[in-house]
């Protein structure tokens, strides 16, 4: 049975179990280029996104959480209500690939991929995502900086699906910013992603395209936390220039031949002073 | 609180797979459609034109990246080199060649031609499939729409304005059609 199209979870995690080499598809927008191009030849494929547990978010108001299971779309997430209760990832989703990879790409097959240049990844390590995986045998949770491994290495078992991530519903500014060559179908040379936790009094900085995996800047986080002033909503422009350099110092890239890591270093420090300039004013 | 886009949950569907040889159906323009002999990575642009006679779809890069191979599956606009066609069975696919029957192009496609936005026309089938999309979610796009949701679709003959100009004419035309009382 090469071809499996399971509907609900319970099937899908023993389908998984009883064929462990089975492609797992979501979107097929990372899958299909790799098969395409003769890297991948599947004998067993499990396509996950019409397993119906997968496919929905719910929100929870007592805990102010958001669950998003991993078959959710790009497109879905930019949609509101949602969009409004994650507003970073409404925003990273609309820069990902075009329409066409927008409707098919889902934020699972982005944690499956593991790219440190993956557009959902740096909103779910600023907002501490939880990531939740299951088997035949059970489930496990995991904070997304342990779900990450390395270049596009995570923590998943090949008997496990990811089936969803948890995120808070944060109160405050958040916002996600990316360099590429284009707006539109292109891989990010650097990325951003600040939330700002007005309540909580913290501000949270992830970085993507800069190292092994997404980097969370925690010396510019603490930095923001004791610099900004939360009651007024403002900063100085001494202190967006200082969350810059924090932020850029963080930063581990590499030269490519995307572009250099002076580059993106530089890139790094201009997308952090500029996104806390969006959450607070200028003084 | 959750998605009403999405299929509910309480209503069972039956599982799906395909085997080896197994013949399977996909549901391509309204019709059953029979896949034989098929390998089970095949994409879906590969079944339409190779083993379903379906041309219109193009091939260009197979990586996502053209937009030339965009079709329907399931009420979304996908790039269909990314699809793998043993996926889609149980879902509707519209290709270019059910937007409209041979002879009487749709609005979007006469718009096409009338504002000079086909040139070696590789890249139309697909834009014309992505304008249906856009034109269904948004009636009356600006500019920056438009250029937004066509941003999948490469051509490089035309430098896009007269394509944007056609889309601009459909959505002219389809309101002043709905103003004077006319079903489109
Ligand atoms: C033209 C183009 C442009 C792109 N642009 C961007 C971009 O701008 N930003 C960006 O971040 N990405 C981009 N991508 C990459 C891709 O769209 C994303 O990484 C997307 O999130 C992948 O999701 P998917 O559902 O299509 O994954 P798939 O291709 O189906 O799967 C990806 C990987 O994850 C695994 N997987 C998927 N779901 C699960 C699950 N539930 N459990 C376990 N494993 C799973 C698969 O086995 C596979 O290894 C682009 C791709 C293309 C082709
Ligand atoms: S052939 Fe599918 S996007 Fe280019
Ligand atoms: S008309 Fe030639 S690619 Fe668009």
């Amino acid at each position: 049975m090469p071809v499996l199209v399971p509907t609900s979870l319970d099937q899908a995690v023993s389908m998984l179990s009883a064929t462990p080499d089975a492609l797992v598809l979501a979107g097929g927008t990372d899958a299909m280029v790799e098969v395409n191009a003769g890297h991948r030849k599947p004998h067993h494929v499990l396509v996950v996104n019409r397993v119906a547990e997968l496919r929905s978010w719910t929100f929870d108001p007592e805990a102010s959480t958001v669950r998003i299971g991993s078959a959710v779309t790009y497109a879905e997430l930019m949609e509101p209500p949602i969009a409004d209760l994650v507003p970073a990832l409404a925003e990273a989703s609309r820069t990902v690939g075009s329409p066409q990879i927008r409707h098919a790409g889902t934020l699972g097959g982005n944690l499956g991929t593991c790219s440190p240049a993956g557009d959902g990844l740096p909103v779910l390590a600023a907002l501490d995502a939880i990531v939740h995986l299951a088997s035949a045998t059970g489930e496990r949770s995991m904070p997304i900086g342990e779900f990450m491994v390395g270049v596009k290495r995570n923590a998943r078992r090949p008997d496990e699906l990811i089936t969803a991530v948890t995120v808070p519903v944060v109160s405050g500014y958040q916002g996600y910013s990316k360099v590429g060559v284009r707006n539109a179908m292109v891989i990010a040379l650097a990325t951003a992603c600040i939330v700002v936790d007005t309540p909580g009094r913290t501000v949270r900085l992830a970085i993507g395209s800069v190292g092994t995996t997404i980097i969370r800047c925690t010396d510019a986080e603490a930095f923001a936390a004791s610099a900004v002033d939360f009651d007024s909503g403002t900063a100085s422009g001494d202190t967006v220039t200082r969350f810059g350099e924090l932020a850029a110092a963080a930063s581990r890239p590499i030269d490519d031949h995307r572009a250099t890591a002076d580059y993106r270093r530089h890139a790094i420090g201009v997308m952090a002073g500029r996104l806390l300039r969006r959450g607070f004013a200028n003084v | 609180m959750s998605d009403p886009t999405v299929p509910d949950p309480t209503v069972p569907e039956p599982t799906g797979s395909v085997g080896f040889d197994e013949l399977y159906q996909l549901n391509v323009n309204g019709e059953t459609r029979d896949v034989r002999d098929a390998w089970v990575g095949e994409s879906l642009l590969y079944v339409l034109r190779e083993r379903l006679g379906l041309m219109g779809s193009k091939g260009a890069c197979e990586q996502g990246e053209c937009g030339s191979c965009s079709v329907m599956v399931d009420g979304e606009l996908v790039c269909s080199c990314l699809v793998m066609a043993a996926s889609a069975i149980d879902q509707p696919i519209v290709t270019i060649e059910g937007v409209a029957p041979i002879g009487s192009p749709s609005d979007v496609q006469q718009a096409f031609v009338d504002a000079g936005a086909v040139q070696c026309g590789f890249c139309t089938p697909g834009l014309i499939m992505a304008t249906h999309a856009l034109l269904e979610r948004s009636a009356e796009p600006s500019e920056f729409e438009i250029r937004e949701e066509l941003s999948g679709n490469v051509c490089r003959c035309t430098g896009y304005g007269r394509i944007i100009e056609a889309v601009q004419r459909v959505s002219v035309s389809r309101r002043a059609d709905a103003e004077s009382g006319i079903a489109s």
